[in-house]
């Protein structure tokens, strides 16, 4: 089984939001940068666990950005993985992303293909989806729960308030989340082989994007808190229903 | 033409798709043309009620397969449906069906696309969408340069617009793939609002210490009517469901009123609920940094207030 992980790279989730260049750009300033949660948590993982189960199972990383996202992708190699693709491309409209991930992806003929739900940065959710469309190929958003059974896949995913279970054939898409695997933490061994697999890096060949981000602004900051008595509740709810009309 | 995609289960509609309907009807006002809806499935509500949100006519597809989602089925009926129709603008519901369609939606019609959206578009000068990104820590506004563009609104954000119109239906026929996926369990929680579509929520931390203390919770979350929810610690322990969880790597939410109990207010933790319309904080640490993305708070222990706003509520409304 070859199992393809669309590994992204985002902002620390502490990391200050702030914009530079007339609030046009992001500035990463001090910023730390880190693999996008959902990608190493739970896709990554749960890619390492089949394997562990299986041995026979080969599982490629891409990751479609410059070089600076060459540390990242080194550190998903030392969590695990047998190789990883970088492809040059900056541009980080999901459209052309997505182009390009199916390109590797037509290529390499994966059994199974993980992205993470979403990016704790730009929050398109969009990548899974897109690739859905472009490969032609079943896609279970929102999983919690697979297992492989030869080239049978039982996933469970999450429904509005609750959980569904199924059963389809591979090949599959999935956008993983909590529940998909458990947080790992890199060994020394992992570190030293991640510096010897292959990386490979492919150019851009996807050019011409459908949106453009025109400007950032931060929200209006709240007026204040106010503060109710702990011992004059009826004063909270009627602030509640007359003030905030919300109850 | 707007085209608002309709989300449906268990053959009932969903709250998010009256909101989707409200936001297309406003941008097809601002744009000079119709906004109509597209049903794919069977349900038990009336149809032409979706004209009180502004849809002119109902495009259905009652094709009973399509009642079982399936992302790849269903971005490919839409698709077809919208080429169809000669819709310029597709919107969906950003929930889970919603976000799990449109991006392949978009792929298929060559349409720029942008999740998330939580206002209308500025059309003065091309076509820009502003939407929250950095888990609603700040905005981008987003250009779409192609002919047919594809939006996804954020729940709560723009908010259900009710009149009195009535929707045409009109039955169309679009073939449908044959879906791969058998679905073999569902497992809902029964009774409850599920917490993406909740007005009301209120959530409890690792201040209440221990699942015994919920009982205090769920009082008052009955009192109001309200969903619960919970912070990560609690539901990495087992306190509560794993279903329950907000926050950055849990469940994303924008009700009317969050009521936050002994949550210490984490910058991940905020990030799922800083979109809510108002913000209630009970914390024994006047310090706690959640005081700051509040609108109102309470200085004390939960174990004291939580009953005594119950109290309160309920008093209030046997008073009206
Ligand atoms: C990458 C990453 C992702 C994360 N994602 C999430 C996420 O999605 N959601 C999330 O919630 N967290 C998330 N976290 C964890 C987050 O950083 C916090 O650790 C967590 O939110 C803290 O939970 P808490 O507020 O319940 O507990 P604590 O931080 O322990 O706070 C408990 C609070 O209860 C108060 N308290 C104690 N006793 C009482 C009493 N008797 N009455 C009233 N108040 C009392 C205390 O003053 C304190 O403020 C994430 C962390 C990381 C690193
Ligand atoms: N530049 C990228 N390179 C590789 N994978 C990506 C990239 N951007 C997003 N992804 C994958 O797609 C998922 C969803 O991202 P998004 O649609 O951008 O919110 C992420 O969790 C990643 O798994």
């Amino acid at each position: 089984m070859k199992i393809l992980v669309c590994i992204s790279k985002t902002p620390d989730t502490t990391a200050k939001i702030a914009f530079t260049e007339g609030n046009t750009k992001f500035d990463e300033n001090g910023v730390q940068w880190i693999i996008n949660p959902y990608d190493e948590w739970y896709s990554l993982v749960k890619a390492i666990v089949l394997k562990e189960k299986d041995p026979g199972v080969i599982i490629h990383l891409i990751t479609v950005g410059g070089s600076d996202t060459e540390p990242i992708i080194r550190k998903a190699l030392a969590l695990g993985g047998d190789e990883a693709i970088r492809v040059n491309n900056t541009n980080t409209d999901s459209m052309v992303v997505a182009q390009e991930i199916a390109a590797i992806a037509k290529e390499g003929a994966y059994d199974l293909i993980l992205t993470g739900k979403e990016t704790i940065d730009y929050n398109s959710a969009s990548i899974g989806s897109m690739l859905c469309a472009l490969l032609d190929t079943t896609f279970i958003p929102n999983a919690i729960a697979l297992d492989i059974n030869g080239t049978t896949a039982l996933v469970k995913r999450e429904i509005d308030g609750g959980e569904e279970s199924c059963e389809t054939s591979l090949p599959i898409i999935l956008s993983c989340q909590k529940g998909m695997a458990e947080q790992r933490i890199p060994n020394m061994r992992g570190i030293m082989a991640a510096r010897t697999k292959p990386l490979k890096v492919v150019e851009a060949s996807i050019h011409n994007a459908t949106t453009a981000i025109k400007k950032f602004d931060m929200p209006p900051p709240k007026s204040g808190v106010k503060l109710v008595d702990a011992g004059n509740m009826d004063e909270l709810v009627r602030l509640l229903k007359e003030e905030a009309k919300v109850i | 033409m707007v085209l608002i995609y309709i989300d449906q289960d268990d053959q009932e509609i969903k709250k998010a798709s009256f909101e989707a309907i409200s936001y297309g009807a406003a941008l097809a006002k601002q744009l000079g043309t119709s906004a109509e809806a597209l049903l794919l499935g069977t349900v038990k509500d009336n149809v032409s009620d979706l004209g009180k949100y502004g849809a002119s006519k109902v495009h259905q597809l009652n094709n009973i397969a399509l009642n079982n989602f399936d992302a790849s089925v269903h971005a490919n009926v839409v698709a077809a449906a919208a080429k169809l129709l000669g819709a310029t603008v597709l919107i969906f519901a950003h929930n889970i069906n919603g976000r799990a369609i449109a991006p392949a939606v978009a792929v298929k019609l060559s349409a720029g696309i942008v999740t998330g959206a939580c206002a209308l578009p500025n059309t003065d000068t091309g076509f820009v969408v502003t939407k929250t990104v950095f888990s609603g820590k700040a905005f981008a506004s987003i250009q779409i340069d192609t002919p047919v563009k594809v939006i996804s609104i954020n729940q709560n954000s723009f908010g259900v617009v009710v009149g009195d119109g009535t929707a045409t239906i009109q039955h169309i026929d679009t073939p449908v793939p044959a879906s791969k996926i058998k679905i073999t369990a569902t497992d809902k929680i029964k009774g409850e609002v599920p917490l993406t579509e909740a007005n009301l929520v209120v959530s409890g931390g690792r201040g209440l210490k221990g699942p015994e203390h919920w009982g205090i919770l769920l009082d008052l979350a009955k009192s109001l009517g309200a969903s619960t929810a919970c912070s990560r610690p609690v539901s990495d322990a087992d306190w509560r469901p794993h279903h329950e969880h907000v926050g950055q790597t849990g469940i994303q939410i924008a009700p009317n009123l969050y009521i936050a109990i002994g949550i210490s207010g984490a910058i991940q933790h905020l990030a799922g609920v800083n979109r809510s319309k108002t913000i209630v904080v009970i914390n024994k640490d006047p310090e706690a940094p959640f005081f700051k993305a509040a609108d109102y708070g309470v200085v004390g222990d939960a174990f004291e207030i939580v009953p005594a706003l119950t109290a309160a509520i309920l008093k209030s409304k046997a008073g009206a």
